[in-house]
């Protein structure tokens, strides 16, 4: 594998990491309140499957969304500055961390329902095919949303109409705190496919190089107008549901287990197979760090919005 | 002029804007070659072809999320919901995501969706099939409701929605479909918030919209045998409303009966008359009254469903109390 792409790959996985753990850091200090729903453990899903699409095809994403946000290449100053509530966020601080959204990146946004963005997925796609544009979406929702009627009935709508969608589901192996396998008998949840007759996958989701490899055909299917497929990602939460949760149900010896397995782990163990030495890895992680540095900064610095011009826009509606 | 069917009048509308707008397309149940169950989207499965006018399974909060989901990424679908009563299938499609789309994500994009649908009582359907919900979408903020009378109401408010940028919930009524009414050839839209005074008169308002503006014209001409002018006003559209018609009506007549099928408690008709209430009270020579659906479900039996909604009567007695305050 080409070392820059790997590099590449690195540089997304670790802006998410980093972004988190400022974020988190945020909140403690309690400039962020609300809910945050930290991606730490899951970078890899984001990462590598964002990395087999082109910036003009769609994402759309979940609650804990920020991974999806930053590897579809969104300034992490203004994704700050919305979990922040700032005027200068994505949203002008009317969504927050659940509703981070950017058209101009073609990403319908984060949800605050697990499951809702996945009919909403289905439309983008049905609006490519009116559109007849060679565009894709990549639809990401969690092990949670696979027990959600509209997961069922959307992922049947993509097949009948052959939409564009590629459906992405994050197994982290909670919903909020309950176990995956209390809630549904399947040992892997791309078996789902063949209720719908379309293909599916599961793949190791810690791994972003065999992410971006299982997404790539799916992808090239999905563009020939050929329909979708659902990809099942495995991996494993770092922390409880949110920043408030401390995760006390999370085995220990399996979370270990996972943690040796960190997506950033897999992908230094990449680095170090393509020969990409030690200097350069820092240069990345300096990068990085200045980043996320500048995107707390400029979230902090930044203005309220407005009340009185929010009082003034909803006097029209 | 032509006389036209309200269906037919719908119907037109929706041939013209596919054929002015190749983004617009349409979806729901049975909508192809049946042309729908009531037959609104007759013709258009030939004319169009099955990649614009889509049939859909039975996956209702699912194909109103499509349909919003398309419009925010640029293309203008009407979703056909068969009843309104199955809304309540879809309800956080339509309220957590459609509603709040363009809000949440701080006026990034319209999301030009039309959810076309229909209620009411009047086939002997009982109680998942005959409801008047029109008081949940006029609840939800982001949300416009438009709930035409006439074929010519119909085809005009109609044509607005699918031109229209933000979210627009269309119910239809069951027994208005093989009403006629003139409708002009050609061209021509109505405005959103622009109530209709389908009556003018003096001595009372009465304010309505839907089937029951029928039923309110026939209460005026009796009322006129009584020697009472009353105005009856059509709202046409619930969100936005058109509160300067309303309060200027008011204060002409000084006394004000609001009619709607829809249960009374938490209607429509409550909401309205607070707001007279707040902007036009020492107008009022009378308490307002409302004259609206019974707080029940809908039983099958035909007699007994009748009860369920204001009558003529009802709505003359209600008048009259207005009148005689």
């Amino acid at each position: 594998m080409d070392s820059n792409f790997l590099k590449q790959m690195y540089e997304t996985a670790l802006t998410i990491r980093r972004f988190e753990e400022a974020a988190i850091e945020q909140y403690r200090q309690g400039n962020i309140y609300g809910y945050l729903h930290p991606y730490l453990g899951e970078e890899a899903i984001a990462t590598g499957a964002i990395a087999a699409i082109n910036p003009d095809d769609y994402i759309v994403s979940t609650h804990r969304g920020h991974g999806h946000a930053i590897a579809k290449g969104h300034d992490v100053r203004l994704m700050m500055a919305e979990l922040l509530g700032k005027e200068t966020g994505y949203c002008r601080g009317r969504g927050g961390s659940m509703h981070v959204a950017n058209m101009k990146q073609f990403n319908l946004g984060a949800n605050g329902i697990v499951g809702g963005g996945i009919p909403l997925a289905t439309g983008a796609g049905m609006a490519i095919k009116q559109k007849k544009s060679s565009q894709v979406v990549l639809c990401f929702f969690s092990d949670g949303a696979v027990n959600n009627g509209v997961f069922h009935e959307s992922v049947n709508l993509a097949a009948i109409y052959h939409l564009p969608v590629v459906f992405i589901i994050e197994n982290n192996h909670y919903a909020a705190s309950t176990p995956v396998e209390n809630m549904n008998l399947l040992k892997d949840l791309s078996a789902h496919s063949a209720g719908y007759g379309i293909p599916g996958l599961s793949v190791d989701g810690n791994d972003a190089m065999k992410v971006y490899n299982a997404v790539i055909e799916p992808v090239k299917r999905a563009r020939s107008g050929a329909g979708p497929t659902l990809i099942e990602c495995k991996t494993y939460r770092h922390r409880g549901h949110h920043v408030n949760d401390p995760g006390a149900y999370m085995p220990q010896d399996i979370l270990a287990d996972w943690k040796s397995r960190d997506p950033l782990i897999v992908l230094r163990k990449h680095l170090a197979d393509a020969t990409v030495d030690a200097a350069e890895i820092k240069e990345i992680e300096t990068k990085v760090d200045t980043l996320i540095e500048e995107a707390v900064k400029f979230a902090v610095e930044s203005p309220e919005p407005s009340e009185a011009e929010f009082l003034n826009e909803i006097m029209a509606l | 002029m032509a006389r036209i069917k309200y269906r037919e009048a719908l119907n037109a509308a929706l041939r013209e804007e596919m054929e002015r707008d190749p983004l617009v397309f349409i979806i729901g149940e049975g909508i192809g070659k049946r042309g729908g169950s009531y037959k609104v989207t007759e013709n258009l499965l030939a004319q169009f072809g099955e990649d614009r006018v889509i049939e859909t399974p039975l996956s209702e909060a699912s194909f109103i999320g499509l349909g919003g989901g398309a419009a925010i990424a640029g293309t203008r679908p009407v979703v056909e919901m068969l009843f309104v009563d199955f809304m309540y299938l879809t309800m956080d499609q339509v309220a957590n995501q459609i509603a709040k789309y363009n809000f949440m994500t701080g006026g990034q994009t319209k999301v030009p969706v039309v959810i076309r649908t229909q209620g009411g009582i009047g086939n002997g359907l009982a109680g998942q099939h005959s409801q008047s919900l029109e008081a949940l979408f006029y609840h939800i903020p982001g949300l416009q409701v438009v709930m035409p009378s006439t074929p010519y109401d119909a085809k005009g408010l109609l044509k607005t929605a699918i031109r229209d940028d933000n979210p627009v919930i269309f119910i239809e009524h069951k027994q208005l479909y093989l009403t006629e009414g003139e409708v002009p050839e050609g061209e021509y839209l109505i405005p959103f918030g622009q109530a209709d005074i389908k009556r003018s008169g003096k001595d009372v308002t009465i304010l309505t919209y839907s089937y029951m503006t029928l039923e309110c014209l026939k209460a005026a001409e009796l009322l006129k045998e009584k020697g009472i002018d009353a105005e009856v006003i059509d709202l046409r559209t619930l969100v936005p409303l058109d509160e300067a018609c309303i309060l200027k009506s008011v204060e002409k007549t000084g006394r004000l009966v609001v009619v709607h099928e829809a249960w009374k408690r938490g209607g429509v008709g409550g909401d309205i008359i607070s707001m007279v209430n707040e902007k036009a009270f020492y107008s009022l020579e009378a308490p307002p009254v409302r004259v609206a659906g019974k707080n029940t479900t809908v039983p099958f039996n035909k007699n007994l469903e009748k009860l369920c909604v204001p009558s003529v009567d009802e709505i003359v007695a209600g008048v009259m109390e207005a009148i005689n305050g």
